[in-house]
Parts: structure tokens; C-alpha cells; sequence
């Protein structure tokens, strides 16, 4: 496949990140459309068992299988697969050792519930392995069989900790099964074909939340991505007119006329009208103002910045195309 | 209890200042999923309660350093702080979890020096009273169980971990309670008490299958960590599902208030419906939903419709600029507003009688003591959206 010409070439694992309530399976979803897009074959993963992607693509509960569920712009289709620790545990142990039955067994007697209690890294380990294991996998011909996956990994706080594995395993496993997986996980999540890509609102918390995950990714090591500020706004008012506002100036004279033009409202009642509209405006004008410091903070980050706009009607399978369709021309994809 | 207005139902109003008042309420929980403003909200609450004269704490388990300078404190720690500046007779400290101190003091408490040294420096402890899930949790009750047993406060106002789904923080104890009174956990100990993993023989042929598995999956050292981690964590916890149990019966208890809380989209209002089912289900009592950051015009009769309408006719005219880039302003607003109207109505359907307080959208953040005691004025239902 021809490369294009985007500002992630040679990225093969796309990890979304985010704050909670910023939008990030939404964003994973219509990345992975766009990078579909053309003709290409991208799987899409979930690991924290939400079924997130399958309440986006309006799609039955997805099993532990990959499966296509959309077709992108230009053909290209998007494969989906929910990662469950314990049946990527079985397909470890089978791939490694040919012993699923012997894991069936260790189900049964809560290994799992251990995996996730009590040393959460080897459930990190296990879900990225089955990621990184699609990314690495090849066709008959040799080909990889996926262009690229998206991961809509787990929120920002824990981001690093989860791609860090082999940090994260290494006090429990110094050497054996489990060092080697963690190893080969390592090699492709800290290697120039991942990138870790944040999402993030114009607001203060999320903002600052970035910050402190792209510093944080940075002194672990593994490879930062662009800054999707999602959910963004477009002014409609012009510039002189939010800054009138924001300075206590504007004047609802004039909007009042406009009023009556319009036919919405006669004499006494257009100027209260204007008023009350007036008191939308200035707040309009402060969260403007909020919006242009948090740019100027993502900006200072240095990272390559998209912004996908909020949808009126909120998110479903028409708005997540638009957004695709949004990062590609942002060249995100 | 629910009345019916114009065919739409109307939850009833939560009263949190009547809960507050109340010197019946001892803890008040509040949870839903992330970044629906959960730690703001028991912040204010704190707040609120404390200038209603009521001696509160605020445990927090989010480390959001704005909300620790909002209440003039440079960092929370392991140990309430006192927040200077609540006016009347009440008082407020603040704390937030360290989640390994606190493990890390249950340990020394119960554990003679050298079984807790051997238990603190062992890497499965490490890795288990560091991570994130399942401890955070667990470790929350923990601490609210020490709260509530010294006796300092009168009221201790909780928010619940960042779980990947709020659900985790009902379960945490249940399941680590289970692991650690299970099979799995028998299987593992014995060995090491006997010594070494020779002693694999004495079980059956079941249980040697499947200590060989354990061996090639997590390699001989693991599996020696692990026993010894085990078994020293297990006499020193004895009946750790018997600690777990207790914690569950304390958030039974009639002077807990469970609140939920959400933001009016739909996930977050989806999340909160199941944490609702769920306290059912657990017999946990429900005081309400708190619904943040909803959107409202000042001018709600001039519909979506008709301000577009008037926007797109000015235009057609190439009139008054000004006048259709504002209506065209307020019609996604009031568009917005109808979203976030939709969807609280899905839950007020599914659950008509689940009282629910409505707090505005602020424009910033909360700074600041005065920030916070506005969102407080906002929880005690001081606003209601025009109809």
C-alpha cells in the first residue's frame, strides 16, 4: 500500500487517550475510519470491557473476535476486536505452550481475577500483547494483515503505566514466559511505528491532564502523538463583538433593532429580549477567551494539534463520519 | 411522588441541604463515571456542610491539584488537613488517599516488624498496593472505615476512584475479599508452608497440573514470590473477606447517602442508570442524582426553530449581521439544551422516583473557597431551568 502523505506515516498502532468525558472511543472510531479510508484494512481494539465501540457503531455487544463492522469513504474497512484479559490469557497460553485447556482450569480456579487484582501489570501485559500481536501479524505473502490498528487505550492517568509493561513486570517477572512477552510488547509500543495520541476538551482539567501525560510519556520513553481537542465550538460571532462582550461593552441597542427586523419581538419587549440575549453573548465571550489560553497551553506542548468539531445532534454514525472525514483533511490520517 | 406536567415526567426535587442538615447522615458517597465532576462536587458539598455547622472531612482519591488550591491547601495528603476559611460554627479538613500509605500502615499495624518488612519489600506487594485498580478502591473503604471509626468527624463526604465504569467500586472489596479467602490463594499458601514447591506433590494430580502451569506461564521465581507474598499477607489479614463484609454493611447503613452523579450526556447518564439498578440491587441507600454542568438560555421561549428562521431570513435580507450571528448562537444553544434534556428524560423514565438536583454549566473552573461554595448554592437546588 502506497504511503500517503500524513503526518503519521510508518505509524502502525495508533493509541487513543484521554481524560474520561472527553470523547476518546470516539475519536479512536472515526480515526480508525479515516486511516480505513482509501482502501485499507485497520482494526480498531477496545480493552476495558465498556463496549464502547459497539455502542458508537450502534452494533450487537462485539465478541472476542475480530470482526469487520464499517466500511470507510473510498472502500477500506474497519475490523473490530474487544479484548478480553481472559480469553487473551487462553490464546497466550495456546500460542505459546498449545495448552488452552490447561488454561480453562486456571480460569476456573480465579487466575484471572488474580491477573487483575493483584498484579494488574500482567493484565496490561496480556491485553497489549494481544494489540501488539496484530500489529506484528502477517498474511501468507508476508504482508501485514493490518495497515494499522487503533487502540482506544485507558484514560490518561493510568496511560503510561499501561504501555510501560515491561517496567511494570519487571519487579514481578525478571526473566521466564512472561519478561519475554512483555519484551516483545516493549518492542513495538516504544519503536517510531507507535505514536500515543491524547484527546482533550478546551477546558482547563483536560487540558492540564495532557500536559502532564505527554511529560510523563516522554520520560518513560514511549512515543508521543498529536492532540485532539474534540467537542470544539465554532465562534459565530464576530471577533470585535466577543471582545466587546467579554470587556462588558456590547451593546444590546443594536441587537434589539435587529430584533424587530427580524419580527421576534416589538418595543419594550425586543430591548429585554436583547438584554437577556446579551447575558448568552458575554458568557459566549468568557468561555472564547478560556478556549484561547487552553490552545495557547496545547500549543506551548509542541505537538501536532487537530480539532474536530461538537456535534449538535451528538455522536452517531453520520457525525462519526464526519469526523473522519475531518482528520483526514487535517491530515491526522 | 413524581408529578406530570405538559405529558413529561418530573423527577422530584433533591433536597441536599435537608441531607447535610440532617445529623443522622454519618457518609455520604459520591459516585459515577469519570470526568462527570464527582470530587467537585463532594469538595462543595464539604464545604457547604461545614458552614451549615457540621464537622466534615472530604476524602478524595483524585489527585487534581486545582481542587487542593481551590481550598487553600498546597497538596493533600494521607492525613485531613484543615481548610482555613469556612465561615460559621462548623469545620472542614480535606484529605486525599495515598493509597500505598495507606496499605503500607494496615501492614505495620497488624504484622510483627519482620514479617512486614518481608511483606513490604516483596514485589507482588509492590506492584499490588501501587496499582490502580481494585486497591484504589479497596483502599478507599479502608480509609473511610478509619474516618468513621476515630470518631473526629460527623460527616465524612467520599468520591469514589476514577473506574473505568463506577460499577469496579461496589465490587473491589467483594473481589479481593474472594481472592484472597479462594482456592487459588489455599493452593498457593500451602506449599509455602511447607516449604518450597516440592510440597506441589501433595496435592492431587489436579492441583500438580496446574501448579506446572503456573510454573511455565509465570516462570519458578514468580511463583516463589508469589507463595511467600501470599501466605505472608494471608496471616497477617486472616479474615480479610470478614474486613470486606464489614466495609459492605457500613455503606448499607442507614446514615449513608448515596449520591450519583452525572453530566447530561448520554454515557455519563447511561453510567449513572446502572450505578442506580446496582445500589437497588446491593440495598445501598440512594439519596439521589446530581446532574452538573447543564445548559440553560435566559431566553428560553425563543425556540431553536424560530431563531434560526429569523437568523436565515436577516441573512436572506443581508441585514443586521450582528442580530442573525447572535440567534444563530442562541439556536445551538438552545439546541444543546434540548440534547441534555433528552437525555435525563431517558433516565427519569426508567427511574421516576430518583430525585435529581440540576447544577448549571459554569463558565471556569472552580479556583477558589468562593467557587466552590457557588456550586454548593447550585447543589442545594437554588436553580431550576425554565421549563
Amino acid at each position: 500500500m502506497k504511503a500517503r502523505d500524513t503526518d503519521w506515516d510508518g505509524v502502525r498502532l495508533h493509541v487513543v487517550t484521554g481524560k474520561g468525558g472527553t470523547g476518546k472511543t470516539t475519536v479512536a472510531a472515526a480515526l480508525a475510519l479515516a486511516l480505513a479510508a482509501g482502501g485499507r484494512k485497520v482494526l480498531l481494539v477496545e480493552v476495558e470491557g465498556r463496549q464502547g465501540i459497539a455502542q458508537i457503531f450502534d452494533l450487537p455487544p462485539l465478541p472476542y473476535e475480530e470482526r469487520k463492522i464499517a466500511v470507510a469513504p473510498g472502500g477500506g474497512d474497519v475490523h473490530a476486536l474487544a479484548v478480553d484479559p481472559e480469553e487473551a490469557m487462553l490464546d497466550y497460553l495456546e500460542m505459546f505452550y498449545g495448552m488452552r485447556r490447561a488454561g480453562r482450569a486456571l480460569s476456573k480456579l480465579g487466575i484471572v481475577d488474580f491477573a487483575t487484582t493483584i498484579a494488574p501489570g500482567f493484565r496490561d501485559v496480556l491485553v497489549t500483547g494481544k494489540t501488539t500481536e496484530a500489529v506484528r501479524r502477517r498474511g501468507k505473502e508476508g504482508r501485514r494483515v493490518y495497515d494499522a490498528v487503533v487502540l482506544d487505550a485507558p484514560p490518561t492517568g493510568r496511560i503510561v503505566r499501561f504501555l510501560n509493561v515491561t517496567n511494570e513486570v519487571a519487579g514481578l517477572a525478571r526473566m521466564g514466559p512472561i519478561k519475554n512477552h512483555a519484551d516483545l510488547v516493549n518492542g513495538v509500543v516504544a519503536s517510531p511505528e507507535t505514536a500515543v495520541h491524547f484527546v482533550t476538551l478546551l477546558e482547563e482539567m483536560p487540558v492540564q491532564e495532557t500536559l502532564d501525560g505527554l511529560a510523563e510519556l516522554r520520560a518513560a520513553g514511549l512515543p508521543p502523538g498529536g492532540v485532539f481537542t474534540n467537542m470544539v465550538r465554532t465562534s459565530l460571532l464576530p471577533a470585535e463583538a466577543v471582545e466587546a462582550a467579554a470587556a462588558g461593552r456590547f451593546d444590546p441597542d443594536e441587537l434589539a433593532l435587529g430584533l424587530k427586523a427580524a419580527g421576534l419581538a416589538d418595543g419594550a419587549d425586543a430591548a429585554a429580549v436583547a438584554s437577556a440575549l446579551t447575558e448568552e453573548i458575554v458568557e459566549h465571550a468568557r468561555r472564547t477567551e478560556l478556549e484561547r489560553q487552553e490552545r495557547a497551553s496545547l500549543d506551548a506542548a509542541g505537538r501536532p494539534r487537530y480539532e474536530l468539531p461538537l456535534l449538535p445532534d451528538g455522536v452517531d454514525l453520520a457525525g462519526l463520519y464526519e469526523l473522519a472525514e475531518s482528520i483526514r483533511t487535517q491530515g491526522a490520517a | 411522588m413524581n408529578e406530570r406536567t405538559g405529558g413529561h415526567r418530573t423527577a422530584p426535587l433533591l433536597d441536599l441541604d435537608a441531607i447535610i442538615d440532617d445529623r443522622n447522615t454519618r457518609i455520604i458517597v459520591c459516585c459515577g463515571s469519570g470526568g462527570v465532576g464527582k470530587t467537585t462536587t463532594a469538595a462543595a458539598l464539604g464545604l457547604r456542610a461545614a458552614e451549615r455547622g457540621r464537622s466534615a472531612v472530604v476524602l478524595t482519591v483524585d489527585p487534581a491539584r486545582r481542587l487542593a488550591q481551590s481550598m487553600g491547601l498546597t497538596e493533600l495528603d494521607n492525613t485531613p488537613r484543615p481548610v482555613a476559611g469556612v465561615t460559621g460554627e462548623g469545620e472542614l479538613h480535606a484529605m486525599m488517599l495515598d493509597m500505598k500509605r495507606t496499605f503500607d500502615e494496615i501492614i505495620e499495624a497488624h504484622a510483627d516488624p519482620e514479617r512486614a518488612r518481608q511483606i513490604l519489600t516483596n514485589p507482588f506487594y509492590q506492584s499490588l498496593s501501587s496499582s490502580f485498580s481494585g486497591t484504589q478502591e479497596y483502599m478507599a473503604m479502608e480509609k473511610l472505615g478509619q474516618l468513621r471509626r476515630s470518631g473526629d468527624w460527623d460527616l465524612i463526604i467520599v468520591d469514589t476512584p476514577p473506574s473505568r465504569s463506577a460499577l469496579d467500586f461496589l465490587d473491589a472489596p467483594e473481589r479481593l475479599g474472594r481472592f484472597l479467602d479462594g482456592r487459588l490463594i489455599r493452593l498457593l499458601t500451602a506449599p509455602a508452608k511447607v516449604g518450597g514447591r516440592s510440597a506441589f506433590k501433595l496435592f492431587n494430580a489436579g492441583f500438580g497440573f496446574v501448579a506446572g502451569t503456573l510454573t511455565k506461564l509465570l516462570g519458578a521465581q514468580v511463583l516463589k514470590d508469589l507463595q511467600t507474598f501470599v501466605s505472608a499477607l494471608d496471616a497477617v489479614f486472616g479474615g480479610f473477606r470478614a474486613r470486606a463484609d464489614q466495609t459492605y454493611r457500613l455503606l448499607q447503613a442507614p446514615g449513608t447517602a448515596f449520591v450519583v452523579v452525572a453530566a447530561p450526556e448520554r454515557d455519563a447518564m447511561r453510567e449513572a442508570s446502572y450505578f442506580v439498578e446496582r445500589l437497588a440491587e446491593e440495598r445501598m441507600p440512594l439519596a439521589g442524582l446530581v446532574v452538573n454542568r447543564v445548559h440553560r438560555s435566559p431566553v428560553s421561549g425563543l425556540s431553536a426553530a424560530r431563531s434560526s428562521a429569523a437568523a436565515e431570513d436577516l441573512e436572506a435580507r443581508g441585514e443586521h449581521e450582528l442580530t442573525s450571528a447572535v440567534l444563530r448562537l442562541h439556536a445551538d444553544r438552545m439546541q444543546l439544551a434540548a440534547r441534555e434534556h433528552r437525555e435525563q428524560e431517558h433516565f427519569v423514565s426508567a427511574h421516576p422516583t430518583v430525585p435529581i438536583v440540576q447544577v448549571a454549566a459554569m463558565p471556569t473552573d472552580v479556583h477558589d473557597l468562593e467557587g466552590l461554595r457557588e456550586v454548593g448554592e447550585l447543589l442545594a437546588g437554588r436553580w431550576r431551568p425554565a421549563a
